[in-house]
């Protein structure tokens, strides 16, 4: 499913440059949840935004399903942003004019699906994380377990093949990270590639791969 | 490019954006009232100026015969030169710029009415001297001398509204009859405009006063208007070309300084146009410089929204919409709002002009003619479509400038942007 060989990152810092990602090699398959864990810093982050075509690398090769991802165009990455890749952030990244069903939704504009349908299938998917009667609330009249709910249900309405989680849980009270990581073992027990960026323990302990990243390097993959 | 889909979505953003939406609006609408209205201001000014100066604004040229001083073609010096019909027709034939002219007999006379007199000058003009001098007459004050009284020699005449007063002490004088000299004449019109130096003068048709005055048909004044000599040169050029066509026609040198006398109206002529072309440019510059301040307020609005948006705008690319169709989102988003508003605004502007215009005909119907310095201040409608259609196109490029930029961002970036 993804392959990385000899990732390379460096950011241009004006006149320093910080060499974030020293060579990642990593092969993750079909169907596996995964997560991240690292110091800040550490790289974990700027790897998973590569993951998730969000930022380029400067050396080394990244397939996604087979496919090269590199040097792509803008579009070709919007593209596959929007066929392969579900995103989770920890700031919901909610548009906050729209409400919870428009926001579900929006991926399938993308797509051109009609108003009319997409609104229908939103519907379900909300219906899915038991948020039918909140579908025309704006982000801001949610709790925050509420709103990373709508932004899961927006992550896979368009049936990606991974799922990439940015910290989901970082701004979610002990209760509800319990809910949120219920959610997503449910999603990938149905299939769903699900890679989690996170620093808390007990959020990593839950999936079935531990990925440490030390100053840039692959330290350690723990399997259960 | 304009399917509904797309349409819907942009309609669904500025309806939940609706505080944006109008504040943008607003600016834009601002902008083209405020041109409007000010390029009214300047064209009130212009039309209020014209009309007070419009007396001035042709030019009349005049000669007189005088004495010969140079011998010509073997004629001696010392001649007593004068018109006849065949001068005035010369002037017609040779001299393409002129479009009137007239033979002018003047005498003074005492003109009476009843117990009341004065001394007045009495001119025997052709019809067209009314329109060579601008003379102006009110409803109800009858007309100028025409073809028929001339063809006829009647014994009408014009006065002036100055010999009106003194000899009818402020009643109607129109059809009444007035002793001119020791014939009696029916006063057919009153001439309202005013005279800067005389006393008033009295018009009767030329050849009424050819058969009392000059039984020899000669005559010493022609007066003529002329047409497109806009400077001094062109002026001067006339005058030779004039002396020109009479020294052929009345057989005088034409270096000779005493024959022939003109008097050219050009120097209140050029500087009237002067300040005519004065205020156009003042209309010009007021017009571009509220323009320039309206590209920069609606490119400014404009800027500020895109940059508002720049999170959603890497929310949007994060979840895989390609970068066209949001810069396309944004551009269509601003001729939308631009188009709008631009046209509420247009209208706000041209309702408002049109109104004061309307009062102000309404206030001044009494005295339509009277000075003012101000005069329907409206625009030309191709002006108001180009000025508003600059500044929705700047609207949009002001719109496209940093939406390409903001496109252009990694969603990463955008997202961090609060």
């Amino acid at each position: 499913m993804i392959t990385l060989q000899n990732i390379n990152k460096t950011y241009d810092m004006g006149q320093a440059s910080l060499h974030v990602l020293k060579g990642i090699d990593l092969h993750i398959a079909q169907g596996e949840y995964v997560s991240i864990m690292g110091a800040s810093g550490s790289g974990k982050s700027t790897l998973l935004n590569i993951l998730g075509i969000l930022d380029n690398y400067d050396t080394g090769d990244y397939y996604l399903n087979n496919k090269l991802i590199k040097d792509l165009s803008e579009k070709q990455s919007a593209l596959y942003r929007n066929e392969m890749i579900g995103f989770v952030f920890q700031s919901f990244n909610l548009i906050n004019f729209k409400n919870a069903l428009e926001n579900v939704a929006l991926p399938l504009y993308y797509k051109n699906v009609s108003r009319k349908k997409r609104n229908i299938i939103a519907m379900e998917y909300l219906d899915q994380m038991g948020l039918k009667d909140w579908a025309y609330h704006l982000p801001n009249e949610m709790s925050g377990g509420q709103k990373q709910r709508v932004a899961i249900a927006r992550a896979i309405i368009s049936k990606p093949q991974i799922l990439l989680a940015d910290e989901p849980t970082g701004a979610l009270d002990s209760v509800t990270t319990e809910e949120m990581m219920k959610v997503l073992a449910d999603l990938n027990a149905n299939g769903l590639t699900t890679i989690i960026v996170t620093h808390e323990k007990a959020v990593a302990d839950e999936t079935k791969c531990i990925i440490h990243i030390k100053d840039g390097l692959i330290g350690s993959i723990e399997r259960k | 490019m304009f399917s509904i889909n797309t349409i819907q979505e942009i309609f669904d953003g500025l309806k939940h954006n609706k505080l944006r939406t109008v504040l943008t609006g607003l600016s834009v609408s601002w902008g083209i009232f405020i041109l409007i209205v000010l390029l009214g201001a300047g064209n009130g000014l212009k039309n209020g100026v014209t009309s007070n100066f419009s007396d001035r604004a042709t030019n009349t040229v005049q000669m007189w015969t005088g004495t010969t001083s140079m011998t010509y073609k073997g004629l001696k010096s010392g001649r007593s030169l004068d018109f006849g019909n065949k001068q005035l027709s010369d002037v017609d034939t040779h001299l393409n710029e002129t479009s009137n002219q007239t033979g002018v007999i003047t005498k003074n006379l005492t003109i009476t009415n009843k117990s009341e007199f004065g001394s007045y000058d009495v001119k025997g003009v052709d019809p067209s001297y009314s329109h060579i001098f601008n003379l102006k007459f009110e409803p109800n004050e009858g007309r100028f001398i025409d073809l028929l009284d001339n063809k006829e020699s009647n014994k009408v005449i014009v006065i002036d509204k100055k010999i009106e007063e003194v000899l009818f002490k402020g009643t109607t004088s129109l059809g009444k009859y007035v002793k001119v000299g020791d014939l009696m004449f029916r006063i057919i019109g009153i001439n309202s405009k005013k005279a800067r130096f005389d006393n008033g003068t009295a018009f009767i048709p030329f050849t009424t006063a050819q058969y009392i005055f000059n039984p020899n048909m000669k005559f010493n004044n022609i007066a003529m208007s002329v047409n497109g000599l806009t400077t001094k040169k062109m002026n001067d050029d006339f005058s030779d070309k004039l002396k020109k066509t009479m020294g052929n026609s009345l057989s005088f040198d034409q270096n000779d300084p005493q024959a022939l006398y003109v008097q050219n109206s050009q120097r209140d002529f050029l500087q009237t146009m002067m300040i005519f072309d004065g205020i156009t440019i003042f209309v010009a510059v007021i017009g571009i410089f509220t323009l320039i301040a309206g590209i920069v307020g609606v490119s400014n609005i404009m800027l500020v929204t895109v940059k508002e948006r720049t999170r959603e705008i890497g929310i949007r690319k994060a979840i895989g919409a390609p970068p066209a169709s949001i810069l396309r989102s944004i551009i269509i988003e601003s001729i939308i709002i631009t188009t709008i508003f631009g046209y509420i605004g247009m209208m706000g502007g041209i309702a408002l002009t049109e109104l004061v215009n309307y009062i102000m005909v309404q206030t001044a119907a009494g005295n339509p003619n009277g000075p003012t310095v101000f005069k329907n201040p409206t625009v030309e409608l191709s002006y108001v479509l180009i000025s508003t259609g600059i500044l929705i196109v700047a609207g949009v490029v002001a719109g496209y400038m940093p939406a390409r930029r903001a496109v252009r961002i990694k969603p990463i970036e955008a997202m961090r942007e609060e």
